[in-house]
C-alpha cells in the first residue's frame, strides 16, 4: 500500500454532525455568511486568518447542531454520536458489481481483473484505513433484507450510508422493486441510515442513453416513494462505472456526508480559493484515491481525473527515488517525524512559459493531501503566497483532526 | 561532410510475421496510442513510412512493412534492392505465442538474407513480443531458447554476433520502452558527446540522476547516474519513467482538451524530504529530468543551473541546420 508520508496523524474520534442536505454537497447559508464576514475582516490580515477561522469553525459548528434540518424529515431523530467508525453497506441484485466496487475503490484492484471475481455468498467487510477507518460490507443478494430471518439489528446498527447498486445494462425494474422494499424497511427501522442509488455500469452506453436512463431510474423510485408514504426521503443518485472516475466521484460523495469535519474542511478550502485564485481544490485520501472534501466551485469530473492522476503519477515517482527511506529503519523516519516542517512533501507541474502553475500538490499528513488546479495568474511571484496560504491550510487542518 | 549539412536520415525497417504486434508497438511509441487502443488497428497494406524528427538532427525512416505472406514474398522478390537496401537498423518481431515456429524462422532466416546481401553493416535487434502471454515462470527460459536458435540463425546468414541485439517486449508493461531505448540510442548520431557533457553537468549540480528524454515519445536517450544511486532497486526505473510520463500526458490532454503529441510541460517539480525531482524542457526535442538530494538550497541552484547550461547543449540537437552550424560539432 503506497502512501505519501511518514508519519501517521491521531485519527479524530466522531464529534456530532450536522445534518447534510439531501442532493447537495455544499453547505447551507450559515457557512458562507460566516467565511463571507471572514473575508471582510481578514483580507488585509493574512496572518489572523488562523485564529479567525477557528473561530467561525466553532461558531458554525454550534449553529448548525442547533438548526433544525433542512430536510424537512421530522421523523429523524435529533443527531445522536455514530459509534465506531463509519460503515458502508452495498447491497443489490445478483452479479450488479458489488464486490467489483469494494474491490477497485478499497483494494485497488484493476477493473479488467474484475471480472475473475467469483460470486459472494456470504457478508464480507472490508475495512479500509485512513485518517479515519472506513468499513465495507457487501450483502449477497440472497441474503434479503427484509426476510424475518435476518438479523437486522447486527449489520444496519452501524451502517452510515446504505448503498443499492441498480445494474442499468441488465434488467433493471427487478431491481427497483426489490430497492424499494429495502427502502422502505430502512426507512422505517433505521432512519438515520444515508440511502444511496448507484446507477452502475454506465460505460457501455451512449451519452444520451445514460442521461435517460439516469432520469427514468430516478423517476421511478421517487414516485414509488412517495406512493408508499415515504416521498420525503432523501435518496442520491449517481452515474457510475468502474471503469473510469466516475465509481470515485460517487464513493467521494457518499464518503463524504458521513464525515463529521466536512464543513471545517469546506470552510478552509473555499478561503483558500478565493485568497490564491485556485479553480479547484481537492482534499486526497491518497491510498484510494477518493477526495475527503473539495470547494464550494463547480465539481467536473475531469477536474478529479487530471487530479487523481497526477496523483498517480507522484506515487510512482515517490516508490521509484524515495528507496532511501524505505530502506532505512524506523530510526530515519521518527527523525523526521520530529521536524515538523522539514519533510513535507509538495508538487506542482507548469504547463506555461509564463510560469503559471497548473497543478499544485501538498501533502498534509499520511494519509491526506491537497491537490489543486490552478487558474491564471499563479505565477512564480505568487507562488510564495501560495506557499504560505497552503502552510496555514495545513496547520489548521492538523488542527481540525486534533480535535 | 556533406552528410552533416543534411539532417540525417536513417532508414529503420520493421518486420514480421502478421499479428506480430510492429504496428501496435509503432503506434503506442511515436503516435501516442495507449496499450487498449491498438485492438483498432488493422493489418497493414504494403509498407507504411513514417518520418519522425528526433533529436541530434536525427530522421527516422521508420518502414513498417506488411507480414502477411504475399507482402514478403513481394519485399523479397520484386522489391528486393528497394526494401532491402541502405538499411540502418532492421527491427525484427516474432510474436512468441505462435504456434508456427518452423515456418517464423523460415521466414525470418529469408529475410535477413535478403538484408545481408544489400546491407551487410546493419544492426539486427530481435523483439521477442507478446510476453505477456507467456506464464512468468517460463519467461527466461522461453526466450532464452528463442534467442540461441535466432542467434545461430543470423550468424549462419552472414552476420556478426554483436550486430545482433534481442530485447523481450510487451505493449502491456514498460519492457517495450526498453526495447525501443535501445535502438533509439543506437541511432542517436553523437550520444557519447551528450552523454560526456551531462556527465559534467551532473557532478556541478551534485545531482543523484540525469536523465534525458525525447519530448514526444518519452524516450529515454540517455541517462546518468552517480555513486549513491547505484543501489536503487529499481533498475527499470528509465522505462517506468517513460511510461508514467507518457500516462501524464494523456491525462493532460484529456483535461485540456488539447491533442496529446502538443502537450509538452514547461516544468514539473516534486519534492520530498527525500529527494526532490524536477523534469525541465530542455532542447528542441527533449526534456531533462533531475533527481537531486532533499536539500532545498541545492536543488533550486540546480534549477538555475540547468537554465543556463541548456545554451551549451542546444548545438548538439539542432533541427534546421545552417551550413555554419553543423560544421561546428565537435
Amino acid at each position: 500500500m503506497r502512501t505519501l508520508f511518514s508519519e501517521n496523524i491521531l485519527s479524530p474520534s466522531p464529534t456530532p454532525a450536522p445534518q447534510p442536505n439531501p442532493f447537495e454537497l455544499l453547505f447551507p447559508s450559515s457557512l458562507s455568511n460566516a467565511s463571507s464576514a471572514d473575508s471582510t475582516q481578514s483580507s488585509p490580515r493574512q496572518n489572523e486568518w488562523l485564529t479567525q477561522h477557528l473561530q467561525n469553525q466553532q461558531r458554525a459548528e454550534s449553529e448548525t447542531s442547533n438548526q433544525a434540518n433542512h430536510a424537512a424529515n421530522g421523523q429523524r431523530a435529533p443527531y445522536a454520536r455514530r459509534k465506531g467508525n463509519p460503515k458502508l453497506l452495498f447491497m443489490g441484485l445478483r452479479r450488479s458489481g458489488k464486490s467489483s466496487i469494494q474491490k477497485v475503490v478499497f483494494q485497488k484492484l484493476s477493473p479488467a481483473d474484475t471480472l475473475f471475481l467469483e460470486h459472494t455468498t456470504r457478508i464480507e467487510t472490508a475495512t479500509m484505513q485512513s485518517f479515519i477507518t472506513f468499513e465495507s460490507a457487501e450483502l449477497p443478494h440472497h441474503l434479503s433484507a427484509t426476510a424475518p430471518d435476518f438479523d437486522h439489528h447486527a449489520v444496519f446498527s452501524n451502517t452510515g450510508a446504505a448503498i443499492w447498486v441498480l445494474d442499468v445494462q441488465d434488467e433493471y425494474l427487478t431491481s427497483i422493486t426489490e430497492m424499494i422494499h429495502t427502502a422502505v424497511f430502512l426507512a422505517e427501522n433505521y432512519p438515520r441510515v444515508n440511502f444511496e442509488v448507484f446507477i452502475h455500469k454506465t460505460d457501455g452506453l451512449s451519452e444520451e442513453y445514460k442521461y435517460e436512463t439516469f432520469r427514468e431510474v430516478r423517476q421511478r423510485v421517487q414516485d414509488e416513494l412517495s406512493d408508499l408514504g415515504h416521498g420525503d426521503r432523501s435518496v442520491s443518485y449517481f452515474q457510475t462505472s468502474i471503469f473510469d472516475h466516475s465509481i470515485f466521484e460517487a464513493m467521494s460523495k457518499v464518503v463524504q456526508k458521513l464525515l463529521p469535519q466536512l464543513p471545517a474542511m469546506e470552510a478552509l478550502l473555499n478561503k483558500l480559493c478565493s485568497t490564491c485564485r485556485i479553480q479547484k481544490a481537492y482534499l486526497f485520501d491518497s491510498v484510494s484515491k477518493i477526495y475527503v472534501a473539495t470547494d464550494a466551485s463547480p465539481t467536473f469530473l475531469k477536474d478529479y481525473e487530471v487530479c487523481s492522476d497526477y496523483v498517480d503519477v507522484i506515487v510512482d515517482i515517490k516508490q521509484i527515488y524515495g528507496w532511501h527511506s524505505q530502506e532505512g529503519d524506523g530510526k530515519a523516519v521518527s527523525e523526521s517525524s520530529n521536524q515538523d516542517d522539514g519533510d513535507i512533501g509538495e508538487s506542482m507541474v507548469t504547463y506555461d512559459r509564463s510560469g503559471d502553475t497548473y497543478i499544485y500538490a501538498r501533502e498534509i499528513n499520511d494519509y491526506l493531501s491537497l491537490i489543486c488546479v490552478m487558474g491564471k495568474g499563479s505565477s512564480t511571484d505568487k507562488r510564495v503566497l501560495i506557499d504560505y496560504n497552503v502552510g496555514i491550510l495545513h496547520d489548521a487542518l492538523l488542527q481540525v483532526f486534533k480535535v | 561532410m556533406e552528410r552533416n549539412k543534411r539532417q540525417r536520415q536513417r532508414k529503420v525497417l520493421l518486420m514480421g510475421r502478421s499479428g506480430a504486434g510492429k504496428s501496435s508497438m509503432r503506434s503506442i511509441i511515436f503516435s501516442n496510442y495507449v496499450a487498449k487502443d491498438v485492438r483498432r488497428l488493422g493489418a497493414t497494406v504494403d509498407v507504411e513510412h513514417s518520418n519522425i524528427k528526433f533529436m541530434g538532427n536525427l530522421m527516422l525512416n521508420l518502414w513498417d512493412c506488411g507480414g502477411q505472406d504475399s507482402f514478403v514474398e513481394s519485399y523479397l522478390t520484386n522489391q528486393r534492392s528497394h526494401v532491402f537496401g541502405s538499411v540502418a537498423v532492421m527491427i525484427f518481431v516474432f510474436d512468441i505465442s505462435s504456434k508456427e515456429v518452423e515456418s517464423d524462422m523460415h521466414s525470418f532466416a529469408m529475410t535477413i538474407r535478403a538484408l545481408h546481401e544489400h546491407s551487410m553493416n546493419s544492426k539486427i535487434f530481435v523483439l521477442v513480443h507478446k510476453m505477456d502471454l507467456v506464464p512468468p515462470e517460463q519467461k527466461a527460459t522461453v526466450f532464452q531458447q528463442r534467442a540461441v536458435d535466432v542467434r545461430s540463425t543470423c550468424v549462419d546468414e552472414g552476420f556478426a554476433e554483436q550486430q545482433v541485439e534481442f530485447w523481450a517486449t510487451s505493449i502491456w508493461d514498460q519492457s517495450l520502452y526498453k526495447a525501443w531505448t535501445q535502438v533509439v540510442y543506437f541511432l542517436v548520431p553523437n550520444a557519447t558527446a551528450i552523454e560526456g557533457m551531462l556527465r559534467r553537468l551532473a557532478d556541478l549540480l551534485d545531482a543523484r540522476e540525469l536523465i534525458l528524454y525525447e519530448r514526444t515519445t518519452c524516450l529515454v536517450v540517455t541517462h546518468i547516474t552517480r555513486e549513491s544511486e547505484g543501489q536503487n532497486p529499481y533498475t527499470d526505473r528509465f522505462e517506468r519513467i517513460s511510461s508514467i510520463l507518457k500516462t501524464h500526458k494523456h491525462s493532460m490532454a484529456k483535461h485540456t482538451g488539447t491533442m496529446t503529441s502538443e502537450v509538452s510541460f514547461a516544468e514539473m517539480q516534486i519534492k520530498t524530504g527525500d529527494f526532490m525531482f524536477f523534469i525541465v524542457s530542455f532542447t528542441e526535442n527533449t526534456n531533462l529530468a533531475v533527481v537531486m538530494p532533499g536539500d532545498e538550497a541545492a536543488f533550486n541552484a540546480a534549477r538555475v543551473n540547468v537554465q543556463l547550461a541548456r545554451r551549451e547543449f542546444n548545438h548538439l540537437d539542432i533541427v534546421e541546420p545552417s551550413g555554419k552550424e553543423a560544421q561546428r560539432q565537435q
